[in-house]
């Protein structure tokens, strides 16, 4: 068993590796040679042929792995994993007109799916009205266009919102889709206590990697700042911030990027919440992680595994939080959308399948399966439903749920749990070095490496060390064309046309009160969270939130970096 | 004709912030020996035509995966068009659906890239299209 094995039976386990290295392997390579394939994990780590317990000096079990539900947490958060209950299977959606969405919400609960994920369109992204001239064409494309809080409402109409929980992917504007969700849902009859979900918030991925954003970084934090306390305050069940490495990974990153940038944002986070005056164990429990799940099946498991004892580390030693929650890392894991291929896209199903097996077998809390069509479009109702069904494949009929990290004493899994965790260390130290993640985005550090990583990715394809099947080989001259998701022009002259309707006919003196009321917020230490509530109660519109939050603090403009 | 002659943007029109593609295509051009300039993100079809025209350029390279492709990109000719600069080569790339392609191309749009499109077609599309522009012939 790994772990108990003394340094008499390394030796001697040395001894008997050469004596096969000699012997038996020797004539099997002079028989058959191995493949010229470079053997390498997506992060360009070397794979050895074999992995044994020499490759893991000192390892220690109860150290480095110890009990799932216990510290380090290595194997898992839950003591009984998915025994006691399943992940979450919760797939993103929305698009069009909040009542297409709203109706797709529906359809998704009926078909068993136990949480609401909601993707808004650009405009909405970056803090624009729908009538912006910047929105032209991109009302309802990516997702539901939300103006005012008449969208909201229109969103959430007949939901049991004290029963789902609502994921909300949204960044430089999640002050204000927060208020706005929070005050539908108190029109419907719904307290603030009784609302579980999230908001993405997580502005620092956005100025490393998605690059929807409003203002510069500081004031960002700032309002994430306002954010947390606010939370803290009055959203008990609400996860206000979901730190995400998914869109540091799509942008071109490594498993190891990934998983350092995830954290170190992560520390930045916490950081910020301890200097606006909240005890680290009043709201590190409900810090929730988004990852992306890549094709590289045992290097995704590892990543999952070293990214559970990395947190608990950093929140028990550094931010001596004392709490077990705040020592969990709870993470929610999409598939690799970039891994999907335009080419025979029902292979693409395939992927899917394999990144959901491993993050299911990295211990997700929840899951989001992609759809065989997304590298078009939002998906088809037919992919969306293959998609939900791999997870409930892998759920109920595979068996990977029967036992708790079944790959936990792996040689490989381990040694390669251990080489993710000093690789990532290396960065965090690096970004420390140069006084935290908010100056390491100023100076461009993160965004360089994931253009450096991204590139040299590309050229790796371009020369058929990598091969993606339909892509680079096995291509087919004739694809089979699959049917995708048109979104109605009328979507947004329809959104244009509700929006004015708002602005006109609400009470103008009380929404340039909460307006101005927000401005002082902003540029003194008022909390700016408290002020979008009441702006939202007035409807106001996003864009006009956002644009007070322009003219004090600036927008931001990103160097450009090749 | 010198690579090192012509000059490109590439350009990201539209709100997404997608730039993945956009970032690799002009390194990949830049290695080839052109020279490139990178517009940054969300930029309008006003701020690409003004770059264009200001960076004297002979081709934009155009990236965008928001799905306004069909309102930007045309858009960008027409202004081109308006300015009286025309002859430079338009290109763009990004997930544009193929029955979307030929309406495009009738606007000006001289050729789409797919996903998975190989660097080196792109950068061998640009040395088999692209010329210095207002060089007496």
């Amino acid at each position: 068993m790994v772990g108990v094995v003394t340094s008499e039976e390394v030796a001697r386990l040395a001894r008997e590796r050469r004596r096969w290295e000699e012997t038996t392997l020797a004539e099997s390579l002079a028989r058959q040679p191995e493949r010229p394939a470079r053997f390498a994990t997506l992060s360009e780590a070397e794979v050895a042929r074999l992995y044994t317990p020499e490759d893991l000096p000192g390892f220690d079990y109860l150290r480095d792995l110890g009990f799932p539900g216990e510290y380090p947490f290595t194997r898992g958060i839950h003591p009984t994993m998915y025994r006691g209950r399943l992940w979450t299977m919760r797939q993103f959606a929305g698009f069009g007109s909040a009542e297409d969405s709203n109706r797709r919400f529906h359809y998704l609960l009926a078909q068993g799916q136990t949480g609401l994920s909601v993707a808004f369109d650009m405009p909405t992204l970056m803090g624009y009205d729908s009538d912006h001239p910047r929105a032209r064409g991109e009302v309802g494309r990516e997702g539901v266009a939300v103006d005012s809080l008449l969208d909201m409402e229109i969103l959430l109409r007949g939901l049991p919102l004290d029963r789902v929980t609502t994921s909300m992917t949204i960044n430089a504007p999640a002050n204000v889709l927060l208020a706005m969700y929070i005050v539908a849902a108190e029109r419907a009859g719904f307290r603030w206590d009784q609302l579980g979900g999230t908001t993405q918030t997580d502005m620092l991925k956005e100025f490393i990697a998605q690059k929807e954003w409003i203002v510069p970084p500081r004031p960002s934090m700032r309002l994430i700042q306002d954010m947390l306390v606010f939370g803290t305050r009055h959203l008990p069940r609400w996860n206000v911030l979901s730190i995400s490495g998914y869109h540091i990974r799509e942008a071109g990153a490594t498993a190891v990027q990934e998983l350092a940038f995830t954290l170190a944002d992560g520390i930045a986070y916490v950081q910020a919440g301890i200097e606006a005056g909240l005890d680290v164990d009043d709201f590190a429990p409900r810090l929730s992680f988004f990852f992306d799940c890549h094709s590289d099946f045992f290097e995704e498991i590892a990543k999952f595994r070293a990214a559970r004892r990395m947190w608990a580390r950093i929140m028990r030693e550094r931010f001596r939080a004392r709490h077990p929650r705040s020592w969990w890392l709870r993470f929610h894991t999409q598939t690799a959308g970039v891994s999907l291929t335009a080419q025979q896209p029902l292979n693409n199903i395939v992927r899917v399948a394999l990144q959901a097996l491993a993050a299911v077998l990295g211990g997700t809390q929840s899951l989001h399966t992609n759809s065989m069509d997304e590298t078009y479009a939002l998906p088809t109702e037919e992919a969306v439903t293959v998609a939900l069904r791999t997870q409930q494949i892998i759920a109920y009929e595979s068996g990977v749920t029967h036992t708790v990290d079944p790959l936990g004493g792996s040689y490989y899994v381990e040694a390669l749990t251990n080489r993710m965790e000093d690789e990532a260390e290396a960065y965090i130290r690096k970004i420390d070095e140069l006084g935290g993640m908010v100056r390491a985005v100023e100076l461009g550090f993160p965004q360089r490496e994931i253009a450096e990583a991204s590139y040299r990715y590309q050229q790796q394809l371009e020369r058929k060390e990598r091969i993606i099947v339909g892509v680079n080989e096995f291509v087919v001259p004739e694809e089979r064309p699959i049917p995708i998701l048109r979104i109605d022009p009328e979507v947004e002259r329809r959104q244009i046309e509700r929006l004015r309707r708002v602005r006109a006919e609400r009470d103008e003196r009380r929404a340039r009160a909460a307006l101005d009321a927000l401005a002082r917020a902003a540029e003194g230490t008022g909390n700016t969270m408290e002020a979008v509530v009441e702006c939202v109660r007035a409807l106001c519109t996003l864009g006009e939130i956002c644009d007070v939050f322009r003219a004090v603090y600036g927008e931001y403009r990103e160097p450009a970096i090749i | 004709m010198a690579a090192s002659a012509v000059r490109i943007l590439i350009a990201k029109p539209g709100l997404d912030g997608h730039d993945r593609g956009a970032k690799v295509v002009a390194r990949a051009l830049r290695d080839a020996g052109y020279e490139v300039i990178y517009t940054g993100l969300h930029q309008t079809p006003e701020m690409i035509v003004n770059a264009a025209i200001q960076e004297d350029v002979d081709a934009i390279g155009l990236s965008i995966l928001s799905g306004a492709h069909m309102t930007l990109l045309p858009r960008v000719v027409e202004l081109l068009r308006e300015r009286g600069a025309d002859d430079i080569v338009v290109f763009a790339g990004g997930i544009i659906p193929e029955e979307d392609i030929p309406a495009l191309r009738a606007a000006g749009i001289r050729e789409v890239f797919l996903p998975g499109t190989p660097l080196q077609s792109i950068v061998q599309w640009v040395a088999t299209h692209v010329r210095p522009r207002g060089v007496a012939a």
